[in-house]
């Protein structure tokens, strides 16, 4: 029944499994609000939804399309204003989980979403920070879903809006940050893990019928497979279900698809 | 103190080439209306400050009406580029635009500080991140007390501030509620503030922890209903999401946006005249 998914709805999934019940979840707009609200109508009916624009519990019928709709507010537990919402739940260290998206991500999962090129003549110039900064440093740990492929895994990055866990060992510690940093970074092809010493990003579950040449294929480091190395158990059915409803809903009440960024 | 006043004539008043202008309003309430005027008016010289420029901030860059903006995210919230802001940044069109970037939670607190005269902020924020060393204005301060480095960044205290609200009374009392964002900090961090609201009314009858704006931190306050589209206001109509991504096909191409602000604000006489055009399917052929 569930044979046929394509690699972004086994990315979503997988994201989504991540999130136990009734952890505090700091969403991101586009992938990481659609992986939250799957967890939400899944295994995570708890789990509390934090929206940077103000909206704490949200539980928004439909996937929001930009990161402040007025459904996130309808279906909250209450609405604060920006500033609170940043100083007090988030800087407070009320947030278990940041969940992020990336538009280039290197080795130790710092994560650039400022420019590709140099910053003052750049190539592409990208949205900037809005709230990963101190998403990324804050949250008690950080789950990151991007798209897998040699421009977005990089062995240097050109700007660090975010960070992850900077040049690798102990230099998130040393650097005072009060989170644990990236817990996971869940991709269309595989899950990378952090290495408990090194702190390198490593492969620790391949998801079905991905090789792993092409997981190598679409990194641009010389990436390593932890030695524990699974199986990404496929989608369920009902997993599939509830995130297609979720999509349809989306797009018969936007008139598009829910994941644009 | 407010005066109630017509959009233009509160735009002519207190929106001056040169000055540095904050229209807040998180995708909620965003003053489009204001935003309009203003290019309608032609000022020049404008250092913009806004967390997310969306496209009230990328019409006002396209237009030549801005020299500096400070901001934290720059995008077109659930469609992808701000094209007239990218071309600003990446090419000088249609002229320098010299950028003062910041993180949400970082403006946030600055807004906090401008509210509470206070000359910086300080956050948990910006460790290990590039940001520092592309902005000198982020720098850092040690607590005398702990000891802990902490980041420390100038307030935001803006000339004019403009927001969009649902109500005010004939005093000019303002009321919004919904998704706040950094609107009460930015009317109360800046010199002189406008208001638009969706309508007058003659009491607001607000619970009393509702976010109230007293009429004596607003300089005009004008009624303009519908004044946030495309963006929304919570409880009279939502977001034009069509427009949103129309705006990325009229953006992308710069003759294409010039002919639009030129025929959709230059050539028109108000808000109004300009919402007509957008319900006038033949107009709207020709231009999305």
């Amino acid at each position: 029944m569930s044979e046929h998914y394509s690699s972004e709805e086994m990315m979503t999934v997988a994201a989504a499994r991540m999130l136990r019940n009734g952890a505090v979840c700091f969403v991101g707009i586009g992938l990481p609000s659609t992986a939250a609200n799957l967890a939400r109508l899944t295994h995570a009916p708890d789990a509390v939804l934090v929206y940077e624009s103000g909206p704490i519990g949200a539980k928004p019928p439909v996937l929001p399309l930009s990161i402040g709709d007025g459904n996130l507010a309808d279906t909250a537990d209450t609405v604060v204003s920006t500033p609170e919402i940043f100083r007090y739940w988030l800087q407070g260290g009320r947030i278990d989980v940041g969940f992020l998206g990336a538009a280039q991500l290197d080795k130790f999962a710092n994560i650039n979403t400022t420019v590709v090129g140099p910053y003052e003549k750049p190539k592409v110039r990208l949205p900037g920070a809005g709230g990963a900064p101190e998403i990324s440093s804050s949250a008690k740990e950080v789950l990151i879903i991007v798209k897998q492929t040699k421009r977005t895994f990089v062995e240097k990055l050109d700007f660090i809006t975010s960070v992850g866990f900077l040049t690798g060992g102990n230099a998130r510690e040393e650097a005072g940050l009060s989170g644990n940093g990236p817990a996971a970074v869940i991709t269309d092809l595989c899950i990378l893990r952090p290495d408990p010493v090194s702190r390198e990003l490593k492969i620790t579950s391949i998801h079905h019928d991905v090789s792993r040449d092409a997981i190598v294929a679409s990194t641009g480091w010389p990436v390593g497979f932890a030695d524990s190395c699974e199986d990404t158990p496929i989608p369920t059915g009902a997993e599939l279900d509830t995130l297609r409803d979720l999509k349809a809903r989306t797009a018969a009440a936007h008139g598009t698809q829910g994941d644009a960024e | 103190m407010a005066e109630w006043m017509k959009l233009a004539e509160a735009v002519a008043a207190h929106v001056q080439d040169g000055d540095t202008l904050a229209m807040e309003g998180f995708t909620h309430l965003i003053p489009f209306a204001a935003g309009h005027e203003i290019i309608r008016q032609r000022r020049r010289n404008l250092s913009l400050i806004r967390m997310t420029p969306d496209l009230i901030y990328d019409q006002l860059i396209g237009a030549g009406c801005a020299s500096k903006l400070t901001f934290s995210w720059g995008g077109n919230p659930g469609v992808g580029s701000l094209h007239r802001f990218r071309d600003a940044i990446e090419n000088d069109w249609p002229n320098h635009l010299a950028i003062e970037e910041r993180s949400h939670s970082d403006l946030a607190n600055a807004y906090v500080a401008g509210a509470a005269n206070l000359p910086f902020a300080v956050l948990r924020g910006y460790t290990g991140s590039d940001f520092p060393r592309v902005n000198p204005q982020i720098r850092s301060i040690t607590c005398p007390f702990t000891g802990e480095v902490l980041a420390a960044t100038p307030a935001v205290r803006p000339d004019v501030a403009v927001i969009h609200a649902q109500k005010a009374d004939w005093k000019g009392n303002v009321l919004l509620w919904g998704i706040l964002g950094v609107q009460k900090e930015a009317v109360l961090s800046a010199k002189r503030a406008i208001v638009t609201v969706e309508e007058r009314v003659q009491t607001l009858d607000a619970s009393p922890n509702a976010c109230v704006l007293p009429h004596w931190v607003i300089s005009a306050v004008c009624e303009v209903p519908r004044g946030a589209t495309p963006s929304y206001a919570h409880g009279y109509y939502e977001r034009d999401n069509v427009f949103y991504r129309a705006w990325d096909r009229v953006s992308r191409d710069r003759e294409r946006f010039c002919a639009w602000i030129e025929h959709h604000l230059l050539r028109t006489r108000d808000f109004e005249e300009y919402l007509a055009m957008q319900r006038d399917p033949q107009v709207q052929a020709v231009f999305q």
